[in-house]
């Protein structure tokens, strides 16, 4: 198991490194740079006054030596001009002295995340602020969605084939069938808008980011919840069918214990075995769908800044919400694997 | 003019659908008559899950069809009338001339468009990309999966990273890395092109010479047709104005030269459409590896080595036809998805111009107004969530009856 856990860790790091690299690569490619150089200069530079503007703040040179500056483990570039010396360790131009006291390497390793050119302010702090607003979001997703789904899962496979089967997998299908964009301009449109006039709920979710109430919270919860639920449902039922004809089922059913009892007690636990690998699974589509209902529902979190950083070539903050999302999937994966080693007797004593 | 009640929209949209309702009729009634001789599709229409499934398709089918030959659509889709703005449904346009439709059936949108025309314009683009893009998705997939599957061992370790590596990416942040103006400019995606479309030429070649080289009579003239005819369109399709790659700081390489070139991509599709593959294909990948992994341990592929056939030989034509069930209903489902894919990008206002009548771009217009006005945001949303119901109940019924042998 040790093992096991430690080249699963390898594996993650080397693919969150190749993973920010692309990144990197994809951001930092010329036409980027010359977008990066003209909105920070003015928009009537010359080609010779852009490649200047980019070697002044380290943006020339290999990819490969700049990413390593960007991580931390090559020296941060410095500059000599008539101001004093800049580097990317310095803040401003300064004296040589105070130059030489500065540190050398200063990348994400060392906690330096940068400076974020659209909201003009550290990474750090902005990727910690958002997060915090977007774990809300998907705690209160994960709260709804999970029992609600394994609920549905169960009632559906407990009987095969019967109406609330029928009835539930539709629901299931329906939801899954439906994406966030689909089902939050519905929501918007029947419970908020003054012409159906309903108005149960608000249409914008600005406001929840410092008092969420019932009112602008939960339709951006249902909008997400709703989309991944009719997936784990149909997973569930499909385990718990598969559970309710085996044959330990019914030898209980035999003996005459209440199906009440053989639900509960036999069915239930090795039902939801597979089931916790596709809710873990389900992370980076939870992403997904808050990236979307973020924007629609114009909630500051994670995924509105993952839209303005990538809209506007922030190149700082896209690399810092890159690396904060890849890492997100590679731990749920991983805790998925773990956990189903853990919880399969059958794979786990053997 | 006096505006339609809502009975008469009802009414008179039913009307301009009447070639589809025929086009389903006639569908049906042949399929219904000889379901005993069309294999799988025919047992399709045992399962009446399946039979609501393929008619919501078939229905979004015809009317991108005919919406493509101007049968359906009562306005220019890109039109503006002076006017019209927010109109809601069933309202009379005003000044119009002998021989134009006199109302805007489901209203008009935020610049005064036809939303009727746009949704039936915007059928067509999904119907276009969609299904091309999940068979290119699927060439790519089961020509990587088949050798991961059947060699294993380093080969698939390196594509597993590969795969997994992919995957890790929020869909989201690949679109907006990829489909950027910045990057569009600098070729990536060109490039991506030329790498993702290459598979399906190897794909035929592979198969038809896996089947076909012990008769090099019939494999020659049989391959030189079909792989000639392959690549022509591969070039065709990858190259723009006689270049390959033609980016704006004058980097070149040279294509096919116009005069051969008969078709040409505009840019945007060409992005979109070399996205939706790459996000598609390592999906494809694992599970097609996984099937091969299963089946390879069968009693006809040990059969098969020892009779002396080729590895190839026995992934394309022992392995893979024995996988076509999940596959198939695979299929189904990742069109839907690849639907719901292209309306992300649409609401993201991501790769396709932004006055193009698909469903996603609709949606984000409307969106902005929906408070006020529902009329050209509800339409375009209940289009995508049909369609892709469709496609999903019919994954279903598909699924139901190939479990039934």
């Amino acid at each position: 198991m040790g093992l096991f856990i430690l080249r699963r860790s390898g594996v993650m790091l080397l693919t969150a490194l190749c993973l920010t690299f692309i990144v990197f690569f994809l951001t930092n490619l010329y036409p980027n740079l010359e977008k990066l150089a003209k909105t920070q200069g003015n928009f009537r530079m010359t080609d010779e006054a852009v490649a200047s503007w980019l070697d002044k703040n380290g943006h020339s040179g290999w990819m490969i030596s700049r990413y390593g500056e960007w991580l931390g483990v090559l020296p941060g570039w410095t500059r000599e001009s008539e101001e004093g010396i800049t580097g990317r360790c310095i803040a401003g131009a300064v004296s040589a002295e105070e130059a030489a006291n500065a540190p050398t390497f200063c990348g994400i390793l060392q906690g330096d995340w940068g400076y974020s050119s659209v909201f003009k302010k550290d990474v750090a702090s902005i990727i910690t602020e958002r997060l915090q607003n977007t774990l809300r979001l998907m705690g209160w997703v994960l709260l709804l969605m999970v029992p609600s789904a394994l609920i549905i899962g169960v009632l559906a496979g407990m009987r095969e084939g019967s109406a609330t089967d029928r009835g539930l997998s539709t629901v299931s299908i329906l939801t899954t069938a439906t994406p966030e964009y689909v089902s939050g301009v519905i929501f918007i449109a029947v419970f908020t808008s003054s012409t159906v006039g309903l108005k149960w709920f608000k249409g914008t979710a600005t406001a929840a980011t410092d008092n969420p109430t019932f009112e602008n919270f939960f339709l951006p919860v249902l909008t997400i919840a709703l989309y991944g639920m009719g997936y784990i449902a149909r997973m569930t039922r499909a385990s718990m069918t598969e559970v309710m004809t085996a044959q330990y089922i019914r030898t209980a059913r035999l003996k005459g214990v209440s199906f009440h009892n053989i639900v509960i007690k036999h069915a239930l636990r090795n039902a939801l075995i597979a089931p916790f690998t596709v809710i873990m699974l389900q992370f980076p589509w939870l992403l997904n769908g808050v990236v979307i209902v973020e924007t629609l529902f114009n909630y500051k979190g994670f995924g509105f800044i993952l839209v303005q950083a990538a809209g506007n070539n922030d190149i700082d903050l896209l690399l810092a919400v890159s690396v904060v999302s890849v890492f997100v999937v590679l731990i749920t994966q991983m805790i998925s694997d773990i956990g189903y080693v853990y919880l399969n007797p059958r794979i786990r004593i053997s | 003019m006096e505006p339609l009640s809502a009975l008469d929209i009802t009414a008179r949209i039913l009307y301009q659908l009447s070639p589809v309702w025929i086009s389903l009729l006639i569908l049906f009634a042949l399929s219904a008559a000889f379901k005993r001789r069309l294999g799988l599709y025919g047992k399709l229409f045992d399962s009446p899950i399946g039979m609501i499934g393929f008619a919501l398709v078939m229905f979004w089918v015809f009317t991108g069809i005919y919406g493509a030959m101007d049968m359906i659509v009562t306005h220019d889709p890109l039109s503006q009338v002076s006017g019209m703005k927010n109109k809601v449904p069933g309202t009379a346009v005003r000044g119009v001339g002998e021989g134009e439709y006199q109302w805007y059936l489901l209203g008009g949108d935020n610049l005064a468009r036809d939303v009727f025309s746009r949704l039936v314009k915007g059928a067509w683009v999904v119907v276009q990309i969609a299904p091309l893009a999940t068979l290119f998705a699927f060439m790519v997939g089961i020509t990587l999966g088949l050798p991961a599957g059947y060699y294993g061992g380093r080969l698939d370790t390196i594509l597993s990273f590969l795969a997994n590596l992919i995957l890790a990416f929020p869909v989201i942040l690949l679109f907006y890395l990829l489909v950027t103006p910045e990057i569009v400019a600098t070729g990536v995606p060109n490039y991506m092109a030329i790498v993702l479309f290459m598979f399906p030429i190897v794909f035929i070649g592979v198969l038809l010479n896996s089947r076909y080289y012990t008769r090099p009579k019939l494999r020659n003239p049989l391959m030189a047709g079909v792989l000639g005819i392959a690549i022509w369109l591969y070039l065709q399709l990858v190259s723009n104005g006689g270049y390959l790659i033609n980016t704006s700081t004058g980097f070149k390489i040279p294509g096919l030269p116009k005069v051969l070139d008969f078709f040409d991509i505009p840019g945007g599709i060409l992005v979109v459409f070399v996205s939706v593959v790459f996000v598609n294909s390592p999906t494809v990948f694992r599970i097609v590896r996984g099937l091969t992994l299963d089946i390879k341990t069968r009693d006809y592929v040990a059969a098969a080595q020892t009779r002396g056939e080729g590895p190839w030989y026995i992934m394309l034509w022992e392995i893979l036809p024995n996988a076509r069930g999940p596959l198939i209903v695979d299929f189904c489902l990742r069109i839907g998805y690849t639907t719901i894919l292209l309306g992300t990008l649409g609401f993201f206002g991501l790769g396709l111009p932004p006055e193009s009548p698909d469903w996603g771009s609709t949606i984000n217009d409307g969106r902005k107004l929906l408070s006020i006005y529902l009329h050209p945001a509800l339409p375009p949303a209940f289009a995508l969530l049909t369609l892709v119901l469709g496609l999903n109940l019919l994954a279903d019924g598909l699924r139901e009856e190939s479990l039934k042998d």
